[in-house]
């Protein structure tokens, strides 16, 4: 990352997020533009992030989640200033598989925060980016989205279909100088997961992951798995013939 | 549930963890799942982080920092943040924290409830010499902020103690000009314990950092190894570059056991002889010479280890220091660390502060059980004798009535404890 970047980020609360920040901001990153829904934790996150890096721009926007025109409207706006050189879309939450299934305004509100939204801002943002041709947009998808499975399939649908998005625009962008990276995770240290770990799930330190994805955004790559491990993990599970993978408690 | 030792890994209980996620969320999550017990890094290495069967509220979470004052030294940070995070950060900056313990893996709650110390006590005093104020969630609902000079009873018996007053949240530090992260260090060969004595009165004055590593199986001799620093300006160096090892997996027993003891403290001294004379040497290696082996406390195998650390008057130290390495040597059990320092005059911030003038002594033991328990009770008795007293955030097993002899201020402080914090060091020393 050459110093004095612009980055957006999307869901700037989110412990992978933030976590990433703070590496842009030792790095020496220009400007910053922390996006989320609740102006306090924003607030926390701005305040550790200045004390990080030195002589950032670094400010907070509490922007709407779900409605279109909204989200279009704050793209703009935010590109009018100058279109970002990275824009990270981190916001996500994993769903409780089982409400799911029951409650189907639960099921709902998963698919749209983790696949609806994220395509709505990238769609808003990669128009810029497209015009100005250049800059990084980078999504994180799941290695949830690569099979279904029985244990959190709405949220691997979500992110399934990330996953087709991050692709389709890559293949739209091929010929531009814009990059489109999908990142892909496994189970990490967060807030989000803290229930997995009481139940055993070994996770991946968050610092770990965030320094995968912030080589990954500065390469330009088309995926990153982060730990890298869960690329040839998720291989094997997407090719496991069905008289095999049907019995598995995945 | 979820299964949490310590640094000693003595014990293996269930707890169930409930981690914050901000510092705003802390006072709703202590007081919808009290009782509990803050825990940080875990790397206390007895019973003063766990308690079985119940709730942990995990710190690290709060992993935040929230301001900086370049001109003044003052940092405000949440108490999850990493004493390691600080330094890396800061030092460049030509900052860094007064006082460090023995390793940077400890957050600043885990740092401030045990009122840490490092080589330098004489100098600098304690971790909690350094806070300027730190704001306390209590589970009654109640948050306060404390210092020296704001609510004085409340911060004296919040730094060092033991996370019973309620949890941590935030703390400003003040930290301390560096003209960089090097240090000026000179080795010196100790023959005995009366060189050790002199060493560290004649270093008082003019080295910041002093520290001695004893070879224990020499019986009471109190050879040994005296190293002393002080921060210099040594221009650009290339810095160290970090070779971690790590400790893979806990082997079937012990590797520290009289087998390899001998070797390795005849190494050990011949090793840091060759090294005798002056260097300059990165913080690191001196400050946390065991950082850079992952989980070297699995070394000690599946049982675990103690570590006994004391601090004996100034005016008894070298018989009672004396008399400690000889029930050591007697009893063939042996330490690969075994550390001796002397701590300056400055009187203790905490109620329960550890750090009191006089001489320090602290020593790991493999867990062999009844045979070990026996000898710290030979330990105790010297301890007693000598109107000295034993480091909670070390300990696992320490007699109540010697916690009440060594800590005079205890009933005062027992009027500040949060009715919802429990841990199973303060039921067992303070019974409840």
């Amino acid at each position: 990352m050459s110093a004095r970047n612009k980055i957006v980020i999307l869901g700037a609360t989110s412990a992978i997020a933030q976590h990433c920040a703070r590496l842009w901001a030792a790095e020496g990153a220009g400007e910053m533009v922390l996006v989320g829904r609740d102006a306090a934790r924003l607030q926390v996150v701005a305040d550790d992030l200045r004390v990080r890096g030195r002589d950032m721009i670094i400010s907070t926007r509490v922007a709407d989640f779900a409605d279109p025109q909204k989200i279009q409207a704050f793209a703009d706006e935010i590109a009018g200033a100058g279109p970002p050189d990275v824009v990270l879309i981190a916001h996500g939450s994993l769903p409780d598989q089982a409400a799911c299934q029951s409650d189907l305004a639960a099921c709902r509100e998963a698919l749209e925060i983790n696949a609806l939204s994220p395509v709505l801002f990238a769609e808003a943002f990669v128009g810029h980016m497209e015009r100005a041709n250049r800059g990084t947009l980078a999504i994180i998808g799941s290695v949830a989205g690569d099979r279904g499975r029985k244990s959190n399939y709405v949220y691997g649908a979500a992110k399934g279909l990330v996953t087709r998005y991050a692709q389709g625009l890559q293949h739209r962008l091929a010929a531009s100088a814009v990059r489109v990276v999908l990142i892909k995770p496994g189970p990490t240290d967060t807030p989000m997961t803290a229930h997995l770990k009481s139940q055993g799930v070994a996770l991946a330190p968050v610092e770990a992951v965030a320094a995968r994805i912030t080589g990954a955004i500065a390469r330009g790559s088309l995926v990153c798995h982060a730990p890298a491990k869960w690329g040839l993990i998720m291989m094997i599970i997407r090719h496991l013939p069905w008289f095999v993978f049907r019995k598995m408690d995945i | 549930m979820v299964s949490v030792t310590s640094w000693g890994r003595l014990s293996h209980h269930a707890h169930c963890v409930t981690a914050f996620t901000s510092g705003a969320a802390v006072a709703d999550v202590i007081r919808s799942t009290r009782p509990g017990l803050a825990h940080g890094m875990g790397r206390s290495y007895g019973d003063v982080c766990l308690n079985a069967g119940g709730q942990l509220w995990a710190t690290r979470g709060l992993d935040h920092f929230i301001a900086f004052d370049a001109g003044t030294g003052r940092l405000v940070c949440e108490a999850g943040v990493l004493l390691g995070d600080i330094q890396r950060l800061m030092v460049p900056r030509g900052w860094m924290l007064p006082v460090v313990p023995g390793t940077q893996f400890v957050t600043v709650g885990g740092a401030i409830a045990n009122d840490v110390h490092g080589k330098n006590h004489h100098v600098q005093g304690t971790f909690g010499d350094h806070v300027r104020w730190l704001s306390l969630a209590r589970t009654d609902g109640e948050t306060l902020t404390c210092g020296p000079d704001v609510l004085p009873g409340w911060f004296a018996a919040t730094v060092g103690g033991l996370g019973l007053t309620g949890v941590i949240v935030a703390a400003e530090l003040q930290l301390r000009p560096v003209p960089g992260p090097w240090l000026a260090t000179e080795t010196l060969v100790q023959a005995d314990l009366d060189a050790f004595f002199f060493l560290s009165d004649a270093s008082d004055a003019g080295w910041e950092h002093t520290v001695s590593w004893i070879d224990c199986l020499a019986g009471d001799a109190g050879r040994g190894i005296f190293m002393r620093a002080n921060p210099v300006e040594a221009g650009e160096r290339p810095e160290p570059v970090a070779r971690t090892l790590a400790m893979p997996l806990v082997p079937p027993v012990s590797l520290v056991n009289r087998l390899s003891l001998r070797p390795f403290n005849l190494a050990y001294n011949a090793l840091k002889k060759r090294q005798a004379g002056r260097a300059i040497v990165h913080y690191q290696p001196f400050f946390h010479p065991l950082d850079n082996v992952r989980d070297w406390n699995r070394m000690y195998g599946p049982k675990g280890f103690y570590q006994y650390q004391c601090v004996v008057p100034r005016a008894v130290g070298p018989e009672a220091t004396r008399a400690l390495l000889q029930a050591i040597a007697r009893s063939g059990q042996g330490s690969f660390l075994s550390v001796l320092k002397t701590f300056g005059d400055r009187p203790p911030v905490g109620m329960l502060s550890f750090a009191q003038p006089g001489a320090t002594l602290a020593l790991d033991f493999t867990n062999n059980g009844g045979r070990t328990l026996k000898l710290f009770e030979s330990l105790d008795a010297i301890v007693r004798e000598a109107g000295g007293r034993l480091y909670p955030a070390k300990d696992a097993r320490m007699p109540r009535d010697l916690f009440e002899a060594g800590y005079p201020r205890l009933a005062e402080f027992l009027t500040y404890r949060d009715p919802g914090i429990s841990s199973d060091m303060s039921r067992r020393l303070m019974g409840n």
